[in-house]
């Protein structure tokens, strides 16, 4: 277990330096002039001949080597460049989005997994009966929705013709709130920080606009979860020690949810590990959707603008934390179920 | 009950199958470029089903019912085109790695490592803002990023395979590498990789729409389900009083043919895995 962790640690810089040498290698396809925006702090810097010392000042004219290591001291100091999406620099776009994508995040992976898991273990408990065919269909049907169908559905349902769910991530009145200098950014979450500063109908608000987003993620996570979940829920049920808490004469309820279902979760653990990861990765469709202003639809706007700063600050920082959640979840796993000798 | 899901898989495919191939009869294309869609004129609000638009018209003017139909021959193009390569890649890598084992496993392995590090639209859209939208664009990125998944999965079964007596049987007898690698290994571990095919024939085309959808992929106005689905949002969501499903027909059509064309993959793909993998039966 120990040798386990430890050589993935070991792995991590590996990965990491391989991460960003391709990268590197995408940037080498931009013109010079396009990969200054990804440098410099402030347009203004690239007025007049500026442009050619800077060039200079950065080893642009230089061997790859050369340009790479400087590149490599420019990301360690966080100088990503200056994001034309946003008109600031691009750590400091990254740093105000993040925390939404984070809190759609957190909000959305509390339904998947209570779902997923509640329809798993439903689908296996009623193995090969109706409910249990019906839930097939329902994950294939999961499986075959893209976001960007479900998602406008979604929005032309609670909000197209109910009016209960608008887009973007606060009313008007409460976002002038929330950008006024009165209000205090503690975590970055509205949420928390409403309530931190004492606005409840603001909470309210807050939540009442993640629900659009949190409904999509789910059903298109839910699918996956129910795959896993009932798989291994079926290979507990047929474990001894069920057999042997039956024989005891332990009720069916008890059977289930004491003996078999504990040791079901832990894969579906991991997998819900992975989804959170992967949404905190960007989900660049249902933000893109939903006008919620996070890291996936900073990414798509970027995208269309052409604003390489931006896009690749966001591909290396989204790679870091990629690589690093994987790693965790490994090791987690390996950690919670002693049955796991990874190679 | 299962039998009837996997004939629905079976006949939809098959449906969508006739579709592309029949494409210049069911909508015959009017000038040049058949993946051009058709515009009716320069309005900008879309007009209902009619006699001339089966489905209707987008915002633009562009024929829903054109576009559906070309488009699946788009969807069928991107899908074969990005499996192809994308297979090609992984099974190569894959096979090297499990057949030789040892550092080169290592390198290998390592390499598809930093590959799946970005999260696969983080990826690919760093890759077309790079390269420039387009549809080559987006499908050549897509593979980059796409071929892990069958290095890994084809790697993992031929190790399974490479343990079983036949294999060693063939190596006593003295059979050359390439020989004992395309008789016996990739034959036996090929299963595995037909049902995960059946699946991304469903999943590939849907994010390649997902990019047009975005606006990253097709040009405006080529025939790609996830732009009609584009087309639709600023019409579907206009809560200013009016009826709100007066324009339901630039929603519905694309999007029903988006859910069936997976749908019809992902059941394939099922009934595929259980007759080719009855251990997954359970």
């Amino acid at each position: 277990m120990l040798g386990f962790a430890a050589r993935r640690m070991l792995l991590l810089p590996v990965t990491i330096l391989g991460l960003t040498l391709l990268i590197f290698l995408f940037m080498s396809f931009l013109s010079p002039y396009e990969l200054l925006s990804t440098y410099v702090s402030d347009p203004r810097q690239l007025q007049g001949d500026a442009a050619q010392t800077l060039i200079k000042q950065y080893g642009l004219d230089q061997p790859f080597y050369v340009k790479y290591v400087k590149w490599i001291d420019e990301v360690i100091h966080g100088k990503f460049g200056w994001s034309v999406t946003l008109n600031e620099p691009v750590s400091k776009a990254i740093m105000q989005r993040f925390p939404a994508t984070l809190e759609l995040a957190i909000y959305s992976i509390i339904p998947i997994i209570l779902g997923g898991i509640w329809l798993g273990v439903t689908s296996a408990v009623h193995h090969n009966k109706f409910i249990d065919q019906m839930l097939r269909v329902f994950a294939l049907l999961g499986y075959s929705i893209p976001s960007f169908v479900l998602g406008l559905v979604i929005l032309f349902i609670f909000y197209g013709v109910l009016g209960w769910l608008p887009p973007g991530r606060l009313g008007v009145n409460f976002s002038m709130i929330y950008d006024s200098s009165s209000f205090y950014h503690y975590t970055g979450l509205v949420t928390i920080d409403a309530l931190l500063n004492g606005r409840f109908w603001m909470f309210l608000d807050a939540l009442k606009h993640l629900v659009a987003p949190v409904m999509t993620l789910s059903f298109l996570s839910w699918a996956g979860l129910l795959r896993i979940t009932r798989s291994s829920m079926l290979e507990a049920l047929g474990q001894d020690y069920v057999r042997t808490a039956r024989a005891k004469g332990l009720s069916e309820r008890v059977v289930i949810n004491k003996h078999a279902r504990k040791n079901a979760l832990i894969p579906a653990t991991t997998v819900a590990g992975l989804m959170f990861i992967g949404i905190l990765g960007g989900v660049v469709i249902t933000e893109t959707i939903f006008n919620y202003p996070g890291i996936g639809s900073l990414m798509a706007q970027a995208s269309e603008q052409l604003d390489y700063a931006t896009v690749l600050g966001i591909t290396l920082i989204y790679g870091l934390v990629t690589v690093i959640g994987n790693l965790a979840v490994d090791i987690s796993y390996a950690l919670i179920d002693p049955r796991v000798r990874l190679r | 009950m299962r039998n009837a899901t996997s004939m629905l898989g079976v006949l939809l495919v098959a449906f969508f199958i006739v579709v592309a191939i029949c494409a210049p009869f069911l909508a015959p294309p009017s000038y040049g470029d058949p993946y051009q869609i058709p515009r009716s004129g320069w309005s900008v609000t879309p007009q209902p089903p009619s006699a001339q638009n089966p489905f209707g018209t987008t915002e633009g003017q562009y024929d829903i019912y054109y576009g559906v139909v070309w488009g699946t021959r788009t969807a069928f193009r991107v899908g074969l085109i990005v499996i192809g390569f994308a297979l090609t890649i992984g099974m190569t890598i894959g096979t090297l790695a499990a057949y030789f084992g040892g550092w080169i496993d290592e390198l290998l392995m390592r390499i598809t490592d930093i590959f799946l590090a970005f999260p696969f639209l983080v990826g690919v859209i760093v890759l077309v803002t790079i390269l420039g939208p387009g549809l080559n664009h987006v499908m050549l990125a897509m593979i980059i990023f796409y071929w892990m998944t069958f290095a890994r999965l084809i790697r993992g079964s031929i190790l399974q395979v490479k343990e079983n007596q036949y294999v060693m049987a063939a190596v006593a007898l003295g059979a050359p590498g390439y020989g004992i690698i395309s008789r016996h290994l990739i034959p036996n571990s090929i299963y595995p990789i037909i049902i995960q095919v059946s699946m991304d024939m469903a999943t590939v085309p849907l994010l390649a729409a997902a990019l047009s959808f975005l606006g990253l992929g097709a040009p405006v106005g080529y025939a790609d389900w996830g732009q009609l689905v584009a087309f639709s949002r600023n019409w579907i969501i206009s809560s200013n009083g009016g009826n709100p499903f007066q324009f339901w027909y630039t929603i519905f059509f694309p999007g029903i043919t988006i859910v069936l064309y997976a749908l019809g993959w992902n059941l394939l793909g099922d009934t595929l895995r259980d007759i080719l993998d009855p251990k997954m039966l359970i």
